[in-house]
């Protein structure tokens, strides 16, 4: 769709730093991440500040928004994160009210962790649960028991964070209605206020797909696809009841919480992604690192990946959010136009339940939601 | 000008897979007709399509020189004849030119239904037969069993037949010495008006149509004025020559007896179509040669772009293609779910599917076709007559009185073994027995009236299946009967799908509704919404399917910042969109076209 793009002002980027280390590789999990040896991890952390001073400015790049995701960023330890972070403040102009994140794992943010945190400037925690179900946590090799995940979110809670997220994941082996709903109220109960629950997806190269190229679904319990949606249906509805907010494809909050880190992706505006395998949207071009670890630390250079920010990422983007393509900001985007040929094309799901359509937005259902690949090829060719 | 005396013109026939490709490139080499450093193998098929699937689709003519044992020279033109049944037409017409045949028989096969066919054939042309036992390398080799059956079935004498090994070249030399002692030479008067027969034609980008003639009386030279005896259109003659393996010579003349080709800015083949007689203009004949058999068009089918933007190129193809393939009709033709395309009319179903290739491949087309029909006579009520070839023309059944079509008288040449296995194929694909008859003890052949549409519907592939390969088919057309034919229609979502339509004997109607409703099943992607399939004669529902709605197709995560990745699964996505041909609401992929082509039996 040719729509042209005033490019948007907004100057404030979101900061997305790789920590690709975790005491032991998930088998579902296709991020590039590694179980460290050696001084890896100190090498590592110099290469991420090298590559940071790269964005150096006379006058600082604006930032409102700094994201540690990984692999397991609590695994480097909270001196190390402070550490990076203090580095960023020195390149970047990081606002005070930010929103500074780290994920987490359980089984290592122990001790005085998320005091530290607290105080070198974090004020949000993202910890995977994935399920708060014994036998599903095995059959997708999550070490600790659920019950950890509950201590180290009261932790994080005593330590000050206000702003907690749980990872839940929809789609495990043996998952039923039951069980998922069981894992939505330990999350309720846990008082966080932000739940991504991800659709479970075998990736190439990962033990999970192997495992269910040889067995099939069958045989390792996997719901089939109907289920799958059943149980993605039935996440949106029981999390809304507990309170979240569904905003975003995988994701629900309590008022006021979403995550603004992920939105900035969401909503096509810029960011930087310092690491390995971060993916940048800078200047109006997309790049990304490289994969390999070793060559990431010799300071390889970004792969260039093309410019970004036409109307067709933002459509395929907004459509991801509960509040969908709006008419007003798209025509502050991208002008007159563009807005009215996707309506216009919207048009044939008038009477369906994927849609809800109205003269100032097109947005997805929960149903919509789960075909929105379809859907939004369609909107945009 | 060579003396009548010297010349021998003849062809090769054989079964399919005989080995007549590789005699003729042993003939070549034998006769110094080709340097070593040219010869590829099967020289003469000279489509790429000839070379991998092995079988002659074109007649080609090539001038050998030889030097005999009597110790004449002797110009030996070879005729090379296809091979398959579907081809009969353009055999026909190249034994016209000849004198004589080399029959060519696979010591270790025996006779076969093609190897009777041809044989008949050139009988009917009166030519002089010459046996030859091919394949005695290989260990399964019986030539004093083939040489029997040769005598006693064909009655052609085998004493002096060589037995030969065309792959490895044993006594190839024979072959050449045969041709000369038994193939007369050819007659005609070169004082009498010129009378040259057509037997083949293609276009070049720089002479024109050259034009293969055989010269039956009379002579013509470069300068001369000539007419088509059919058409009455002359033209100036530019070049005459003889066909070398992989040129064309220039010579000042041709003359009774002789096989050469003829140029005269000849714009397009249809000016000089096959069969016609070439005459001059000053001293005309007063009678053309016996015209040939025309190739009509036997199986019909509807060819479309994938992508309806290639329709132009699809139509210069197709021109292109009939320049050199006169049996191959086309006409445009519309489809309510297709678009523009063309009704093609074809041969037979090699045929078909060797243009459908040749399109494919040679111009780098995307082609859907809709399922083959033969020619139906549709008796009116009113008394009206219409032949109805496409499903779309299929009058409304309140109108029609009674339904005619073609049928086939078949051969099938098997191993006693698999006698059970035919039959049973044949009751299935409503055949009527007519005759069976042992030729050797080895060896039998079976009669049967096949109705044609049956034999167009997967037939060869079903006989090769379940005989291993080793029966053979051949088929001749024995008119029309009375059937009773349907019209089946396929509706997507309560649309009918005009191309998917197809007519079909009432009897295996329900069979086949079925099995198109599960294929299509199987390759309509979910939809949004339930998608109906439903197959229909008139009005009634026969057979139903469902593809229910499509639930679960997203990126849970879009994480990182990886744009990319969800980017290329969009375009991936808009890709197979296009991929796609939109009925109504319903998306169907090609790939759900081919599949109710092949159908295959159950």
């Amino acid at each position: 769709m040719r729509c042209s793009s005033s490019m948007n002002s907004k100057d404030k980027k979101g900061i997305y730093v790789h920590i690709p280390f975790c005491k032991s590789k998930c088998h579902y999990c296709d991020f590039c991440s590694v179980v460290p040896s050696g001084d890896i991890i100190d090498r590592y952390v110099d290469a991420l500040k090298r590559e940071a001073e790269g964005y150096k400015r006379k006058n600082k790049i604006k930032a409102d928004t700094v994201y540690f995701g990984g692999g397991t960023p609590s695994f480097i330890g909270a001196e190390r994160l402070s550490d990076i972070l203090l580095h960023l403040r020195k390149v970047f102009d990081i606002s005070p009210d930010a929103e500074i994140t780290a994920e987490c794992n359980p089984s290592s943010c122990g001790g005085d962790f998320f005091s530290r945190l607290i105080d070198s400037g974090f004020n949000r925690i993202s910890l995977g649960l994935q399920s708060a179900d014994p036998r599903e946590r095995k059959a997708i090799g999550r070490l600790t028991d659920a019950d950890a995940a509950k201590q180290a979110a009261l932790n994080a809670k005593k330590a000050g964070f206000n702003n907690i997220s749980l990872d839940l994941m929809l789609g495990l082996p043996f998952q039923n209605t039951e069980s998922l709903k069981n894992s939505i109220d330990f999350c309720a109960d846990a008082g966080v206020t932000h739940v991504s629950a991800y659709i479970l997806k075998a990736e190439e190269g990962t033990p999970f797909y192997e495992k269910l190229s040889i067995e099939g679904a069958k045989k390792m319990n996997l719901p089939d696809e109907d289920a799958v949606c059943d149980l993605y249906l039935f996440a949106a509805e029981y999390l809304q009841e507990k309170g979240f907010e569904q905003y975003e494809i995988s994701n629900f909050c309590k008022k006021g919480h979403i995550s603004r880190h992920n939105y900035k992706y969401w909503n096509l505006d810029e960011y930087i992604g310092l690491g390995v395998s971060a993916h940048s949207f800078f200047e109006g071009k997309r790049f990304f690192n490289t994969r390999d670890i070793d060559e990431y630390i010799k300071g390889s250079k970004p792969i260039p990946d093309g410019s970004g920010g036409d109307f067709e990422e933002y459509l395929m983007l907004r459509l991801r959010l509960a509040e969908g393509l709006i008419r007003h900001d798209t025509e502050r985007r991208f002008g007159k136009g563009c807005f009215e040929k996707v309506l216009d094309k919207a048009k044939k799901y008038k009477g369906t339940n994927l849609l809800n359509i109205s003269e100032d937005s097109i947005s997805l259902t929960k149903q919509g939601f789960l075909v929105s690949n379809t859907i939004i090829a369609e909107l945009s060719s | 000008m060579s003396n009548k005396e010297f010349i021998r013109n003849f062809s090769i026939i054989a079964h399919i897979d005989h080995g007549k490709s590789t005699l003729a490139d042993r003939l070549l080499e034998l006769t110094n007709s080709v340097q070593s450093r040219e010869m590829t193998q099967q020289l003469l098929d000279s489509m790429d399509l000839e070379r991998e699937r092995g079988i002659t689709i074109k007649a080609h003519a090539v001038r050998l020189e030889y030097k005999a044992k009597d110790g004449n020279d002797y110009v030996l033109n070879l005729i090379d004849t296809p091979g398959h049944v579907d081809f009969n037409y353009e055999v026909s017409r190249s034994l016209a030119a000849c004198e004589g045949a080399v029959l060519i028989v696979d010591a270790t096969q025996g006779i076969e239904a093609q190897t009777m066919a041809n044989t008949y054939l050139a009988l009917d042309n009166n030519l002089e037969l010459v046996p030859v036992i091919n394949k005695i390398d290989l260990p399964a080799a019986d030539p004093d069993r083939v040489a029997r059956d040769i005598e006693e079935f064909i009655g052609l004498d085998c004493s002096e037949a060589p037995r030969i090994s065309a792959k490895t070249g044993e006594n190839v030399e024979a072959v050449l010495e045969n041709i000369v002692k038994l193939v007369p030479p050819p007659k005609g008067d070169e004082n009498a008006p010129l009378k040259a027969l057509i037997f083949d034609s293609y276009y070049d980008s720089y002479k024109g149509v050259v034009v293969y003639v055989r010269i039956m009386d009379g002579s013509i030279k470069p300068g001369d004025t000539m007419k088509m005896m059919s058409t009455g259109a002359t033209f100036t003659v530019v070049e005459t020559g003889y066909m070398r393996p992989t040129s064309l010579q220039p010579c000042k003349g041709l003359s009774a007896g002789e096989v050469g080709y003829i140029t005269a800015s000849i714009k397009t083949v249809s000016q000089a179509s096959v069969g016609d007689t070439i005459t001059l203009v000053n001293n005309p004949a007063k009678e053309p040669l016996a015209g040939y058999r025309k190739a009509n068009p036997m199986v019909f089918c509807g060819i479309y772009p994938a992508d309806g933007a290639d329709y132009e190129s699809l139509k210069e193809a197709l021109e292109k293609l009939r320049l050199n393939d006169a049996a191959l009709s086309f006409e445009p033709e519309t489809s309510g779910a297709l678009g523009f395309g063309f009704r093609c009319g074809f041969l037979g179903l090699l045929h078909l599917e060797i243009v459908q290739e040749r399109l494919e491949r040679e111009y780098d087309l995307d082609l859907i076709s809709t399922v083959p029909a033969v020619i139906y006579k549709v008796h009116l009520r009113d008394g009206r007559v219409i032949e109805v070839d496409n499903p779309t023309h299929f009058p409304d059944p309140a109108d029609i009185d009674f339904i005619e079509e073609p049928i086939a008288r078949a051969h099938i040449f098997s191993p006693p073994d698999y006698v059970g296995a035919i039959m049973e194929l044949c009751q299935n694909r409503r055949g009527v027995y007519l005759d069976m008859v042992y030729i050797t003890p080895e060896r039998v052949d079976i009669s049967y009236i096949l109705p044609l549409n049956e034999i167009i519907y997967d037939f060869f592939d079903a006989l090769k299946s379940r005989t291993k390969g080793y029966a053979s088919l051949d088929y001749e057309l024995a008119g029309y009967q009375q059937s009773k034919i349907v019209k089946l229609d396929v509706l997507l979502n309560g649309e009918v799908i005009d191309a998917l339509s197809f007519m079909v004997h009432e009897e295996k109607a329900y069979q086949r509704a079925r099995r198109i409703a599960e294929k299509l099943k199987e390759n309509i992607p979910r939809h949004m919404f339930e998608v109906p399939i439903q197959v229909a004669i008139g009005g009634k529902v026969i057979a139903r399917e469902t593809v229910k709605a499509l639930r679960k197709d997203v990126l849970a995560k879009c994480y990182g910042g990886d744009i990319t990745r969800k980017k290329k699964l969009l375009e991936k996505q808009k890709e197979g969109k296009k991929r796609m041909r939109q009925f109504g609401s319903v998306e169907v992929p090609q790939e759900a076209f081919l599949a109710v082509l092949k159908l295959d039996e159950q």
